[in-house]
């Protein structure tokens, strides 16, 4: 484990993430992990690290790093502008940093959550099996907070050096700018959930999104708290819809109106409050389609 | 509406491409909730299975669509819960002192008809069950509360609960794990730690366990 990159300024929002901590929720602790899996392990694995390996998740506003020595990253997720010493950084492609090099960050084009992998995987403290940052108990990633300036970042040593250079292709990237969602719906359908716009609400975050738009029919009765899964649309009291993220709330009572699917889950988390989505009806069959289509794209970077 | 049986009927929902919701029953009942917690605790043991919670009365159930499909899943399910849930294991004990004087001990007592010491008195009295532990890290709903404490949610919320509060709400009552928005009535507090980060698995209460409340002095 050594020193990589140095902190200058920290972003909105930077986080150390991996896959989280699935069994954790019979405790009550949500699973965590990064908002956008495909974006996360591609990161990893244009480096050679295992998706299991942990990023930095970067908000809206990217950090300023420093390389403390030389290393092998990759950038992928929302498109910040990343720069290198000033000049435009490529994206979905592995690069080499010498040290000295500065990594930044021009301002939101498109998405809302940049992925920064290193070759070695990102070292941070183990809580409940992952590396995964939970700020709401303050345990894990860089002691359980969003990176601040001045910490240094650590990396476990890499089997063997990765290539600059290998990259996703352009047409192989997921297209951010569609802000349809494809989902399924749940036990207690709302049929005005399809078709209408809705805003991502401004209290939005890691937990959840907040959609404004039309109310949906309120529940009439209380449902027995269940166990529930992040892409989840419940309705609130109010008729409100709350998209469940990586963050969410292990159970609930609230009924449920759809479920996203795991393909357009990457999508979900490249969206920042005020942005416009839809909700699109989806069979099981093409959910799963287009799920074992990313899963032969991310394989691609395995050559 | 005619009585629901636990043994009925098992309704079984997509939750998205890669779970399913399996409901044994939509009433507070602890031989449906021993049901779910047996079912999944089976589903866990499946290669197929990535993650099986039980709730209160059905079982969330991720899983791994390469290997079963949503059908072949669900009847797999159908079957293990008409197998007979072994013989549960009581539940490990916990008895948690309270101190009762929360700030809703009046309008409680005042909503229910009874003197503060007699509803002090009637939530010590049960042993109660964990049915779920889950929304926040800690939280176990506990149940079945006596019928004369049932009341309704509060109609606005409290944006600050203290943590430690022992509240209740409709069937049910609870210790608030971490100091968090609440809206249930809070009728005393705890010095007892629900949330155990440092511990894996990192909740005092799991599952199935057995919760005894005592009225104690500070």
């Amino acid at each position: 484990m050594t020193p990589a990159l140095r902190v200058i300024a920290p972003g909105l929002l930077t986080t150390i993430q991996d896959q989280g901590r699935p069994h954790a929720i019979a405790s009550g602790v949500p699973p965590g992990g990064a908002m956008d899996r495909f974006a996360h392990s591609a990161a990893n694995l244009l480096v050679w690290n295992d998706p299991s390996a942990a990023t930095l998740e970067c908000t809206i506003t990217g950090p300023r790093l420093v390389a403390e020595r030389a290393c092998v990253i990759a950038i992928t997720g929302a498109d910040l502008a990343p720069r290198i010493n000033g000049q435009e950084a490529p994206m979905w492609t592995s690069i080499m940093l010498a040290e000295g090099d500065e990594l930044g960050f021009g301002g939101r084009r498109l998405g809302a959550r940049a992925y920064i992998a290193v070759a070695g995987g990102i070292v941070g403290d183990r809580w409940l099996g992952s590396m995964s940052t939970n700020l709401m108990v303050g345990r894990g990633g860089m002691h359980g907070r969003a990176l601040v300036a001045g910490a240094v970042i650590a990396v476990g040593e890499p089997l063997s050096e990765p290539p600059p250079g290998a990259a996703l292709g352009d047409t192989r990237r997921p297209d951010y700018a569609d802000h349809t969602l494809l989902a399924i719906p749940g036990p207690h359908p709302r049929e005005a959930l399809f078709g209408a716009t809705f805003r991502v609400g401004i209290d939005s975050n890691r937990m959840g999104y907040r959609l404004e738009g039309d109310l949906l029919e309120a529940p009439d009765e209380e449902i027995l708290s269940f166990a529930l899964i992040a892409g989840t649309v419940q309705v609130t009291p109010d008729g409100r819809p709350i998209l469940l993220m990586a963050d969410h709330q292990t159970a609930g009572g609230y009924p449920v109106a759809a479920v996203v699917v795991s393909a357009s889950m990457p999508s979900a988390a490249q969206l920042a409050p005020g942005d416009e989505l839809t909700f699109a009806e989806v069979s099981i069959e093409e959910a799963l389609r287009l799920r074992a289509d990313q899963r032969e794209t991310l394989d691609s970077l395995i050559s | 509406m005619p009585p629901q049986r636990s043994t009925s009927k098992i309704r079984i929902h997509p939750l998205g491409d890669t779970a399913l919701l399996a409901v044994l029953g939509t009433r507070l009942d602890t031989a449906v909730n021993t049901r779910a917690i047996a079912l999944a605790a089976a589903l866990q043991k499946r290669r197929d299975v990535r993650r099986a919670v039980a709730g209160h009365g059905a079982v969330t159930v991720r899983f791994d669509p390469d290997q079963i499909t949503h059908d072949a899943l669900a009847a797999a399910i159908r079957r293990l819960a008409r197998k007979r849930p072994p013989m549960e294991e009581p539940g490990r004990l916990h008895r948690i002192p309270v101190v009762y004087d929360g700030p809703d001990l009046a309008e409680v007592a005042e909503r229910t008809e009874l003197s503060p010491e007699r509803v002090i008195e009637l939530h010590g009295r049960p042993i109660y069950r964990v049915f779920l532990v889950g929304f926040v890290p800690g939280w176990a709903y506990l149940g079945p509360l006596p019928d004369e404490l049932v009341l309704p949610r509060r109609a606005t919320p409290r944006t600050q609960v203290p943590a430690g509060s022992v509240a209740i709400a409709g069937p049910e009552t609870g210790i608030y794990p971490l100091t968090s928005p609440g809206g249930w009535h809070l009728i005393g507090r705890t010095s007892v730690k629900l949330f155990l980060p440092d511990s894996d698995p990192p909740s005092l209460f799991r599952a199935g366990d057995r919760v005894k409340f005592f009225a104690a002095g500070e």
